[in-house]
């Protein structure tokens, strides 16, 4: 144990949807803690309740029950306002269909997330370009995301989650939508990131991205049915192009 | 995130579609531009006005001829000139509030000075006119006493008539200026008094008479087409004027229980009544218009709410990547404000142009004044505001992760 409080901490956290007096229980009683510098695969079947976990982990839900900590802050006594402002700050999100915005460039897209920290457009481009640097996107820079292939969206929508410096990147499914080739270069890259000290958590169906994160978190029907910590085998290869 | 990162983003969605965008705020657009243009018709038709009511002088009182009945029958008021020189007279002489009269005929003819000519009014007076009027000249002499009684050919002109007739450093006075073949000799220039009342000539009235409008069928060697009259002080109007009704009763021999067949009106009041008219017709009017502003604050609300509809998943994205929900509805409100801001300006310009079309198309007078616009573009901002708001409250209160989940 150390004497700061783990990056993430879940304790009892179930989420009950309720749909016309139905109520689905997508989460059930989930505790795990994340810390810092650790690259977590979340895998589990198709309505297995891994994104309603992921929404709660990134501050956009919260749960019906039990709680999620942030830095040893429980994420439900802040106000919605602090709670989108630690978004834009501290999480940087990665979605498996890019959540591009079609009608921005891609420097406009990486630099979105500093608008709402309240910094000019000045210093909004000029981290926009270091981020797209770090992604091998640069040339691409004033490309809009319907003239970039699946892989190289990922790679601006990866440079987006990291431009504010988050505490931890949340990605689901973030090769779900990519052929296998692309797909393990977005891993490579995710693995060269937490190389740097980034706290990733990726959901995946893969099992052989899972085995080269450091850990797998596995749900079923909501709940948490395996949590292993792998000896350390991340890829060999370098990760950026 | 702040109302220039606001604005910002407004303005690059708007330009995404400048077609809707400007469809979107053609109300605005029109309704803003009938305001302005309705001001601007309003308030020159006040001045106008205003000018006019300068222009008779103060205390005023015009006497035109009324109903005449021939034979049992009534005659429009007007078709006999039923005043005369001696009525002119008995007024000066026997109502002692009256401190100036003069009766006049007026027509139009053809004024020529060399190569140049003008048509214009030819008034046929005596000094008096100028004296009730307060008209002052610019230079030369009012009509002698002498050229009054016997029929003088001489000529004051109105400034606008000067103008016209010779060129700038020529002077008018003593110069020979022909009307109707009869030449004149230019004696005084008249002080401007507004475009309206200095486009005439004056000639003395026996002058008149006897040379020009002598022929018309209904003026007889005593007759006058209309009298006005100077009261010395305001308090003294109404008094003066149902002092003259009873003299001009009396002399012209009208039974009691009859109606006169002359009326006597006070010019001044009767503009003023006028003016309020105006007022009232141009506040109706800009009301009406009001109502296409209404119209296009409700065009804009609905393109919002289609577009907040149609944008569901950028709005999750914003407050995914950090955006508050005041972020998101800041956004929104200054879309609904750029377009109404936008509308707004674009509406001026039109109602600035076609308040001067009108102008010089229907030789109107036109008055554009900051107030109008200043209102105008208020009115913009609040309907922006208020028809902006729910589209932009609806956008804000989405839930991120349904929001995201939308195609
Ligand atoms: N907004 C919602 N309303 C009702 N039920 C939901 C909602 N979101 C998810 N669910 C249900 O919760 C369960 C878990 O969903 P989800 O977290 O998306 O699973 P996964 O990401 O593992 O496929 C599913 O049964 C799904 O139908
Ligand atoms: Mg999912």
């Amino acid at each position: 144990m150390t004497a700061s409080p783990p990056l993430i901490s879940l304790q009892s956290v179930s989420r009950t949807y309720r749909t016309d007096g139905i109520a689905v229980a997508a989460v059930r009683n989930v505790s795990f803690d994340i810390e810092q510098g650790e690259i977590v695969a979340v895998m589990g079947p198709s309505g297995s309740g891994k994104s309603t976990l992921m929404n709660m982990i990134g501050l956009l839900d919260l749960p019906s029950e039990g709680a999620v900590y942030l830095e040893g802050a429980n994420v439900a006594d802040l106000s919605e306002d602090r709670r989108s402002s630690l978004r834009a700050r501290s999480i940087g999100f990665v979605f498996q269909s890019y959540n591009l915005l079609a009608r921005h460039d891609a420097i406009e897209n990486v630099a979105l997330p500093l608008v709402y920290c309240g910094i000019g457009r000045k210093e909004r481009l000029a981290r926009a370009e270091r981020s797209l640097e770090a992604v091998g996107m640069l040339h691409r820079a004033h490309h809009f995301p319907r003239q970039l292939s699946g892989g190289e969206q990922q790679r601006v929508a990866i440079a987006r989650a990291l431009i504010a410096s988050p505490l931890i990147v949340l990605a689901d499914e973030p090769t779900g939508a990519l052929d296998s080739r692309t797909g393990a270069e977005i891993l490579a890259l995710f693995a060269a990131l937490n190389r740097t000290g980034q706290t990733i958590v990726m959901i995946t169906h893969d099992p052989g991205i899972a085995t080269q994160c450091n850990r797998t978190i596995r749900l079923h029907d909501g709940e948490l049915v395996g949590d292993e910590t792998q000896v350390q085998i991340l890829p060999k290869r370098s990760a950026a192009s | 995130m702040t109302m220039l990162q606001g604005f910002q983003i407004a303005l690059h969605a708007l330009r995404l579609n400048p077609l809707r965008s400007f469809l979107t705020m053609l109300g605005i657009v029109i309704g803003v531009a009938s305001i302005v243009t309705v001001f601007a018709i309003g308030s020159g038709a006040q001045l106008r006005l205003q000018e006019q009511i300068r222009s008779i002088g103060a205390n005023v009182l015009m006497i035109t001829p009324g109903a005449v009945y021939q034979g049992g029958v009534r005659l429009k008021d007007g078709s006999k000139l039923t005043m005369t020189e001696s009525d002119v007279q008995a007024i000066l002489e026997q109502i002692p509030e009256i401190q100036a009269a003069a009766g006049s005929i007026a027509g139009t003819a053809q004024v020529i000075h060399e190569s140049k000519n003008w048509n214009t009014t030819i008034n046929g007076t005596t000094t008096g006119h100028f004296m009730v009027r307060d008209w002052q000249l610019a230079s030369g002499r009012y009509f002698s006493g002498a050229e009054e009684a016997a029929a003088g050919k001489v000529v004051i002109l109105g400034s606008t008539v000067a103008r016209e007739l010779f060129a700038p450093g020529d002077d008018p006075i003593g110069a020979q200026i022909r009307i109707m073949k009869v030449p004149l000799e230019v004696v005084g220039v008249l002080d401007r008094k507004g475009p309206a009342q200095d486009d005439v000539a004056f000639v003395p009235l026996a002058t008149a008479k006897l040379r020009f409008l002598g022929s018309a069928s209904n003026i007889n060697r005593d007759s006058v087409a209309y009298i006005i009259a100077k009261v010395a002080a305001d308090g003294q109007m109404a008094g003066a004027r149902s002092e003259i009704e009873n003299l001009l009763r009396q002399r012209h021999r009208i039974p009691s229980g009859q109606e006169d067949d002359f009326k006597v009106q006070d010019p001044a009041a009767a503009m003023e009544a006028q003016q309020g008219a105006i007022r009232t017709v141009a506040l109706l009017l800009v009301a009406i218009a009001s109502v296409s502003l209404l119209v296009g604050g409700i065009s804009i609300m609905n393109v919002m709410i289609v577009s907040v509809t149609e944008r569901t998943r950028e709005i999750g994205i914003r407050r995914a990547l950090g955006g508050r929900m005041r972020d998101i509805r800041l956004q929104f409100l200054c879309e609904a404000l750029v377009l109404c801001l936008l509308g707004g300006a674009i509406g001026v310009g039109g109602g600035v142009t076609l308040s001067m079309t009108v102008a010089r198309m229907a030789g109107w007078i036109t008055s554009i004044d900051g107030q109008a616009i200043g209102l105008s573009l208020v009115f913009s901002i609040a309907t922006g505001l208020i028809f902006g708001f729910y589209p932009a409250h609806k956008a804000s209160k989405l839930s991120p992760i349904e929001a995201l989940k939308t195609e």
